[in-house]
């Protein structure tokens, strides 16, 4: 059996003035339904444009795509990649849905949020206006926002942060999707609102039984929420795995400083952080060889120098996560501090 | 006993505001700061979080005097400095900076780094000793920035830089005190570090004090000494660092604390959660009684008619609850 979503060699780049940008750089992974993929790395890293590619989102004409992202659905198989546009436009919301980093650019401030949701559930579903509001009232319910008849009828503005972020969770869930893809869901929200909001994202992958693939900078959050990691960096996947490997044997020296430069409120001893020196590199001329080389305490242990000249490949490590790291095993083990 | 660098006592800012819809028009206010008191020793961090809109920044703000309090005395080095008028305040003012959330909007973009940092002697009128211009890219250096790059523009620096630079400018007066708002929140995690190591840094060398306001709980334990939490512009909690995160007495710290993910699956799925419901009510009205009662767990008739006051419940611990928490241990 395939997983539901089967992403293959996907690269995206745009070309621009300035050059071209290696957005997103041979990404590969699967989800299945039921399961949740955190994605995380740091800011451009590829994140959005990867999934943004997932759902059709970027302009066939001015960018550049290739690679595939395969959906099994009951029907069969459709590549979303090389499927005609109106298809894939068909696909969305329906068997694939997004919910976006920005929960205000997605609403229309002039339409109510009933009116919003209706028309969300009316392209997939015969039913009238009415019917429309209906379900947009239960969906409220479902998603926990308090007396829903009085506030379907209301506007985005007059909904808190955490209120708007819930509604963008109906909207995405209205027509039962079986991938959603959920980019910075809750990176807007203060800490007692996530925590209602991840809960409510678990409970509702549980009832419609989804795929889930959550964008996310939070390594506490991902800790919470995730079955499988892909850890990006520049455009690449350096790092994927389950997730208990992930935080207890990274392998991968990006990983392994993201682990080690976080304070954590559950400890107290006030050691100094160790910070990742440098920034990541501009997209448009990466360096040859290790894209994370320049800002890598390890890449000197390696022979010939070849952090520098050769890229490395997302290979399999021991403890079966993928990795894209010249070090060997033993190296690794060094560079985690002997774990 | 040495004497704080900041000392504020029933401070209140409230902001007028227009109320109501299209047709009911009134004027109300926001208690953004309903009445806070907090010390800073010298060397000393105080961590102030709460959630968005709680009135963190504000205090912040009131406190540089770069709002006028409604309420309430503030204190600088043992000096009531309430009531001073701009003017007299100007002197006062290289004792006490501010290192903001976002370090894109803070910088002018029409200044180079060399004008955005040497503005701040020119203010006062002061020529380092040794020379502006080398007084600036000792700065730089300090702060980790290339001082060949002096002539570089904020748009050719990445987030962490930039933030740099912000550093490098309120610390360039060698001030008392920082309030430092959100220093990291924009910064990748990945540059987080960096930042927070700098200010760590830079305090051991100077003695500086810092009100390191914030929303993340985890980077606030890590830098503050002692932690004051707000909700809705009251102080619910103020408590020693160690003791507030392991010993947490009122019901809204003990849920903010339980919210926070930790990045260790095997501890994240132990862990309990209080799941608090709800959204913050809105400061133009916020509930009778306790501030907190319309979402604390432990809500009780006395709750909704009872301000709590803020009371020390051991040593060196307030909070304001009718009902706390018990002390472990
Ligand atoms: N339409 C576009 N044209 C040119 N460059 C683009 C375009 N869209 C995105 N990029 C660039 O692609 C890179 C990856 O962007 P992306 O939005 O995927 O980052 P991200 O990982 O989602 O980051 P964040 O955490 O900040 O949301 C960035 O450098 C971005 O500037
Ligand atoms: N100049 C102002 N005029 C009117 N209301 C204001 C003003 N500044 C702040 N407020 C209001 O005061 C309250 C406290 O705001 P403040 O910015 O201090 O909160 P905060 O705790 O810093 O929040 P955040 O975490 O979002 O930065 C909010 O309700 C805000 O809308
Ligand atoms: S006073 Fe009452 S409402 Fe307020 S925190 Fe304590 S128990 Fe909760
Ligand atoms: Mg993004
Ligand atoms: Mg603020």
């Amino acid at each position: 059996m395939s997983a539901f979503l089967e992403v293959k060699n996907l690269t995206v780049s745009f070309p621009t003035e300035d050059g071209l940008v290696q957005a997103s750089n041979d990404i590969s992974f699967s989800v299945d339904r039921g399961e949740t993929l955190a994605v995380v790395g740091e800011s451009g890293s590829g994140k959005s444009v990867t999934s943004l590619a997932i759902m059709g989102l970027h302009n066939r004409k001015s960018t550049n795509i290739n690679g595939s992202a395969i959906l099994n659905l009951e029907s069969g198989p459709i590549d979303v990649i090389s499927a005609p546009e109106d298809q894939v436009r068909r696909l969305r919301g329906k068997a694939m849905s997004m919910i976006f980093q920005d929960p205000m650019s997605a609403l229309h401030p002039y339409y109510s949020i009933g009116d919003q949701l209706s028309e969300a559930w009316r392209l997939y579903n015969k039913g009238d206006k009415k019917a429309g509001h209906k379900r947009a009232t239960e969906m409220l319910e479902l998603v926990g926002i308090p007396d829903a008849s009085k506030r379907v009828k209301e506007f985005p503005h007059q909904f808190s942060g955490g209120m708007r972020q819930r509604v963008m969770i109906a909207m995405a869930l209205i027509n039962n999707p079986s991938l959603l893809i959920a980019d910075e869901p809750t990176t807007a929200l203060d800490v007692t609102v996530q925590s209602q909001i991840l809960q409510l994202l678990k409970d509702m992958q549980k009832e419609f039984n989804m795929a889930v693939i959550l964008i996310t900078h939070d390594l506490g959050v991902v800790a919470e929420v995730a079955d499988r990691v892909n850890v990006m960096y520049a455009g690449k996947i350096v790092e994927q795995g389950v997730a208990d490997g992930i935080y207890y044997k990274p392998d991968h020296p990006y990983t392994i400083g993201l682990l080690n430069s976080i304070p954590r409120v559950d400890q107290l001893e006030g050691k100094r952080l160790i910070a990742i020196p440098g920034q990541p590199p501009s997209l448009i001329n990466l360096p040859q060889g290790c894209s994370f080389r320049k800002r890598c305490t390890f890449a000197d242990q390696v022979a010939d120098n070849l952090c520098a000249t050769l890229a490395p490949s997302l290979d399999m490590k021991e403890n079966a996560h993928f990795s894209r790291c010249h070090l060997t095993e033993k190296q690794l083990v060094a560079a985690r501090g002997g774990k | 006993m040495t004497q704080p660098v900041l000392k504020i006592t029933g401070l209140k800012k409230h902001f007028p505001v227009s109320t109501g819809g299209v047709f009911s028009k009134g004027k109300g206010v926001v208690k953004a700061v309903d009445g806070v008191d907090l010390e800073i020793f010298p060397g000393q961090t105080i961590g102030l979080v709460g959630e968005s809109g709680c009135g963190k920044t504000t205090v912040g703000r009131t406190v540089l005097k770069l709002y006028e309090p409604t309420a309430g005395t503030i204190e600088f080095n043992g000096e009531d400095i309430t009531k001073l008028t701009p003017k007299q305040m100007k002197p006062r003012r290289a004792q006490m900076q501010m290192i903001f959330q976002d370090p894109f909007a803070s910088l002018n973009p029409r200044q180079t780094v060399g004008t955005l940092i040497g503005n701040t002697f020119d203010i006062q009128k002061i020529t380092p000793e040794g020379g502006k211009v080398e007084e600036i890219q000792r700065l730089m250096k300090r702060v980790g920035l290339n001082p060949e790059h002096i002539n570089r523009y904020p748009h050719e620096f990445s987030g962490g830089q930039r933030q740099r630079i912000g550093v490098a400018r309120a610390i360039a007066l060698k001030p008392k005190l920082i309030v430092a708002d959100e220093p990291v929140s924009a910064l990748d995690v990945s540059i987080q570090a960096q930042v927070v190591n700098l200010l760590e840094d830079l305090q051991e060398e100077f003695n500086l004090s810092y009100l390191f306001v914030a929303h993340d709980l985890s980077v606030v334990q890590h830098i503050s000494d002692r932690v004051v939490v707000m909700y809705l512009g009251k102080v619910m909690e103020d408590a020693d660092k160690k003791d507030l995160f392991l010993n947490p007495r009122h019901p809204y710290t003990k849920a903010l604390l339980s919210a926070v993910p930790v990045p260790d699956p095997k501890i994240g799925r132990a862990r309990e959660r209080i799941i608090l419901q709800g959204d913050l009510p809105s400061p133009v009205n916020p509930p009778a009684g306790c501030v907190f009662n319309t979402r604390c767990w432990k809500v009780q008739d006395k709750c909704r008619t009872e301000v709590p006051e803020l009371v020390q419940i051991q040593p060196g611990h307030k909070i304001a609850c009718h009902f706390p928490e018990p002390a472990s241990k």
